[in-house]
């Protein structure tokens, strides 16, 4: 249990002054406290995705002192990135997000150790991703249908809480699964869409503060998880419309024949979908792949 | 007879089939999105054997991807 793991690993922590310093605003919340922080130092949380969703949720987890963030991206820095990826700059333009990534991490924060991975998450190397660090809690900030299958059924079979979330246009939406205490992604979009049936945000836009916003409460929740506060997203679907300023929270049930999560799981191997990622350009996939699994 | 949908009051004139619903609503994806009924799922084969009935709370839920690149 990621809980239990986080809190005996806090316990061989001791905060420096600096980190008292730092971490003060933490510190003097009754939720969070000395040893709330030191559970955050504990922490390690995996990111597949360092794009709109993954950059602002990184960023915030390695202000907050989360003591490793894994970052799984095997994309480049394009110039139409930089509209809403905010972790990365003009600069890194042409360079690998995950090192991006990493860069702005570190310069953020020198508590935080980031471990990189190169290259798409697959049916093959996705539960080596998960367990190289033996992640606490996985944040879903991909593009794409087969990925979010993907990292769903992974994460039920390891039962390690992840938090999906996806944007387009003005809209967003993400829940939070939590092995045993709900619904997965499944239980609520039973099956892949058919290929091109769905808009991406290539396809359709997507205004840039939309993964500020829900990549942002992607990673508080990671944060709520780690620390035991409060009421998470399991059970709820947040849909959230920016034209209106609207959010919406949807209970959603856990379905008794899920194919993943329900009594008797008809899945019982990953698989990679045909359905081709919207934005992976194979060329890319091929070069980074071989990464620091 | 007055249903709820995403949280609004929708009024009908009659009991539709959520196949009528979707088309009634004018949704997008249609043949794509996610229908709960009082908080049960219903499957795409039962939206046009499933009727609305007056009081019953419908939400609709589309797939989103975006996100990473």
């Amino acid at each position: 249990m990621s809980q239990e793991r986080i809190a005996a690993a806090a316990k061989e922590i001791r905060l420096s002054n600096p980190q008292l310093e730092r971490y003060s605003r933490h510190i003097i919340l009754n939720e969070v406290g000395g040893s709330g922080q030191k559970k955050l130092l504990a922490s390690r949380v995996l990111i597949i995705g360092a794009g709109g969703l993954g950059a602002p949720a990184a960023m915030y987890l390695a202000a907050a002192g989360v003591g490793e963030i894994g970052l799984a991206d095997y994309d480049t820095v394009d110039l139409s990135n930089l509209q809403r990826q905010i972790i990365h700059h003009t600069q890194d333009v042409g360079k690998p997000k995950a090192i991006s990534g990493q860069e702005t991490i570190q310069s953020m924060n020198p508590d935080v150790q980031v471990q990189t991975y190169r290259e798409p998450v697959r049916a093959d190397n996705i539960k080596d991703i998960i367990r190289h660090r033996e992640y606490d809690f996985i944040i879903d900030g991909t593009d794409n249908f087969p990925a979010k299958f993907l990292i769903n059924d992974a994460c039920v079979m390891l039962q390690k809480p992840f938090s999906h979330a996806g944007i387009i246009r003005f809209q967003g939406q993400t829940m939070t699964y939590l092995p045993g205490q709900g619904p997965c992604y499944r239980c609520v979009f039973r099956d892949m869409p058919p290929k091109d049936a769905i808009p991406t945000c290539r396809q359709a836009g997507v205004l840039g503060v939309m993964g500020g916003i829900i990549g942002t409460i992607q990673a508080a929740e990671a944060l709520k998880y780690i620390l035991g506060v409060g009421q998470l997203l399991n059970g709820f679907l947040l849909t959230f419309d920016a034209r209106t300023m609207t959010f919406r929270k949807v209970r959603i049930n856990q379905r008794e024949n899920c194919a993943i999560c329900g009594i008797q799981p008809s899945i019982t191997a990953l698989k990679d979908y045909e359905q081709p990622a919207c934005d992976i350009r194979q060329q890319q996939a091929q070069t980074f792949q071989g990464g620091a699994v | 007879m007055i249903i709820t949908v995403n949280g609004d009051n929708v009024s009908l004139t009659k009991e539709l089939s959520l196949a009528e619903l979707i088309a009634f609503l004018q949704l997008d994806q249609p043949d794509y999105v996610t229908l709960l009924v009082n908080d049960r799922l219903i499957y795409p084969s039962e939206h046009k054997s499933t009727y609305v009935k007056d009081g019953d709370t419908v939400e609709y839920l589309y797939y989103m991807g975006g996100g990473q690149a």
